[in-house]
């Protein structure tokens, strides 16, 4: 019998079996079942089963942060109801307005194990991935199936192997890699696939970094992403080690449908131009174009290391005439170790704008919308045609580091001229 | 089960965004939601869709968020089914369990042109024109996702057959 894949593996425990391979469709049982705001449609659909309450409130997990606080009349009442159905199916693991980005805190609050299967109505779910869990996205009503059964349909993914080596230069960060990957592979490069990340490079990347490898992978299409919890994460949450959840890695000699060989040392600091992610060079390339806003944040880069990144570029700097610099933190947490540290009073003295943790101007819903041929630069995920407001406006991706150089430039900059010091 | 109506192309890569951005999404409200359906990839979609009509779409139809309300906005907006070269996976997930047909088909992309009018059957995979002519096909979904497009959705699928989970069996 040929080895298995980690993916492989946690949906095998994950269904009760023995045994499971690629390509197999089983019934599984997540571990953790998390939803946001659309939590309002998940008690919507899972109300027509009438029943009393969901199969495992503890395995359930709600966060307000898409649109937290509310921006409508109509999200605040939305909001009050997920409230009162939170209370009454007795979900403990409930998350309101301002504790930050629902990906954060599922390992934030170390609530995801190695090993675990976590579903969530929430298409970058695969952050999960960076403690060796199986994260994946699925919709409200298929969410509210979750809350009335325990179980879904769910096919193995093929793996695609990433073995990363060598070191990053000075001003490159693990969303270069992410950027550089998203060029390399496309919107579709992964479909349907888990993307495994490995090789030697792993030690020198933190959890932070992991979190941003594979919450970008949904952008290639992944059904998830796995860096397999090893000596960084037993040391990230030295409580959870031989506990509860079941670390594994694959097999020496488990089956991949591709393997990528990737030198890190040979990645740039990576601008992604509208509207597509795919669509990313290194930053010369992009070097000079006007910006009106710069945006660091999201639950791909609002991280306290993101933020420590932009404080250095931005430390004894002012952002530039013109520019808004919008900094929201991703959670609760991230924004109080930013002020202990200092670090929120260089983004504010810069004359940068701090938000209340959450999603942001992100999804385009509030806090920094843009308006007709606006250009912003952000540390975000999708750079979609009309997403973070007017449709024709540009969105550009970069790191947290390339987007504090660029607010103060005024225009996308090369964060090598800024970021002085290693980090 | 065999629908018939006007075929509105679109192209590959098309995402929840241009399918109904974020800045739309504070409503729940169906009819809301259908007044902007496509509006980033056809402004005109919205308002001259009939109850009915197919999308027929390259790759990747529907990558990006999660958002079933961009199955909603079709859904609602009359969409009777969306063919494509492929689906992004979680779209595809959220038509089959909002009950919104979607047949990958590499035919359709390359026979069907923007206007026309089609006809096609869900059991066969067949692909006519109007007058009944084959003009191609396309793979019928595997039996346990045609027993929830069947049922017209998961939430009436899942009520039908509410099985006792494995686990509870004794």
């Amino acid at each position: 019998m040929a080895g298995r894949t980690v993916a492989e593996k946690i949906l095998a425990r994950a269904s009760d079996q023995a045994d499971a391979k690629a390509g197999e469709v089983v019934e599984a049982y997540p571990d953790v079942a998390m939803s946001h705001e659309n939590t309002y449609l998940v008690n919507k659909a899972f109300s027509e089963f009438r029943l009393a309450k969901p199969w495992d409130p503890d395995k359930i997990v709600v966060v307000l942060d898409h649109r937290a606080p509310a921006n409508t009349a109509e999200t605040a009442a939305a909001h009050a109801s997920i409230r009162t159905l939170v209370k009454e199916f007795g979900i403990k693991n409930f998350f309101d307005v301002g504790e930050g980005i629902c990906h954060q805190l599922l390992m934030e609050q170390k609530i995801v194990r190695p090993g675990q299967l976590v579903v969530g109505a929430d298409s970058h779910t695969t952050t999960a991935g960076a403690v060796g869990a199986f994260g994946t996205g699925i919709g409200a009503t298929e969410m509210a199936g979750v809350w009335a059964t325990g179980h879904l349909w769910l096919k193995i993914p093929e793996t695609v192997l990433v073995t990363m080596s060598g070191h990053l230069e000075k001003a490159v960060f693990a969303k270069d890699i992410a950027l550089h990957l998203a060029s390399k592979l496309g919107p579709s490069g992964a479909d349907y696939k888990c993307l495994e990340f490995g090789g030697i490079f792993l030690f020198d990347i933190s959890i932070s970094g992991r979190m941003v490898l594979c919450n970008m992978a949904a952008e290639l299409g992944a059904k998830t992403a796995i860096a397999p919890a090893d000596s960084t994460f037993a040391v990230w949450s030295p409580e959870c080690c031989g506990r509860d959840g079941v670390a594994c890695r694959s097999d020496p000699d488990a089956e991949y449908s591709d393997k990528i060989e990737l030198d890190v040392s040979t990645i740039p600091p990576m601008v992604s131009g509208p509207h597509k992610v795919e669509d990313a060079a290194g930053v010369e390339k992009f070097e000079g174009v006007k910006i009106n806003q710069a945006f660091i944040g999201s639950c791909t880069n609002g991280r306290l290391e993101d933020l420590i990144a932009a404080s250095w570029v931005l430390r004894g700097h002012k952002v530039a005439p013109g520019v808004r610099l919008i900094v929201a933190p991703a959670s609760r947490q991230v924004l109080s170790d930013a002020l202990d540290m200092g670090v929120a009073q260089i983004i504010v003295a810069s004359g940068g704008t701090l938000l209340p943790p959450g999603c942001g101007p992100c999804l385009g819903a509030h806090e920094g919308v843009l308006g007709a041929g606006e250009v912003c630069v952000s540390s975000s995920n999708r750079n979609f045609k009309g997403r973070m407001g007017s449709e024709s406006a540009e969105i550009y991706l970069a790191s947290p580091a390339t987007v504090a150089a660029s607010a103060i430039e005024g225009k996308i900059a090369d964060p090598r001229r800024w970021l002085t010091v290693d980090l | 089960m065999i629908s018939e109506g006007r075929v509105w192309k679109f192209g590959d890569d098309v995402n929840t965004d241009l399918i109904i951005p974020g800045r739309y999404l504070s409503s729940y409200e169906p009819a809301h939601l259908a007044r902007h359906a496509m509006e980033g990839a056809n402004k005109d979609f919205a308002s001259k869709v009939s109850r009915g009509d197919i999308i027929v779409a390259g790759r990747n139809f529907g990558c990006g968020s999660s958002r079933e309300q961009a199955v909603v906005a079709l859904k609602h907006a009359g969409v009777g089914a969306v063919l494509a070269r492929s689906f992004a996976r979680i779209y595809y997930r959220n038509s089959i369990n909002l009950g919104l047909p979607a047949y990958v088909s590499e035919d359709a992309c390359t026979v069907l042109n923007d206007g026309i009018v089609a006809t096609i059957d869900s059991r066969t995979g067949r692909i006519s024109s109007k007058d009944g002519k084959k003009l191609g096909q396309f793979n019928p979904p595997p039996e346990h996702l045609r027993a929830i497009i069947e049922a017209g959705g998961l939430i009436p699928h899942l009520q039908t057959i509410m099985r006792p989970s494995p686990r509870d069996r004794p």
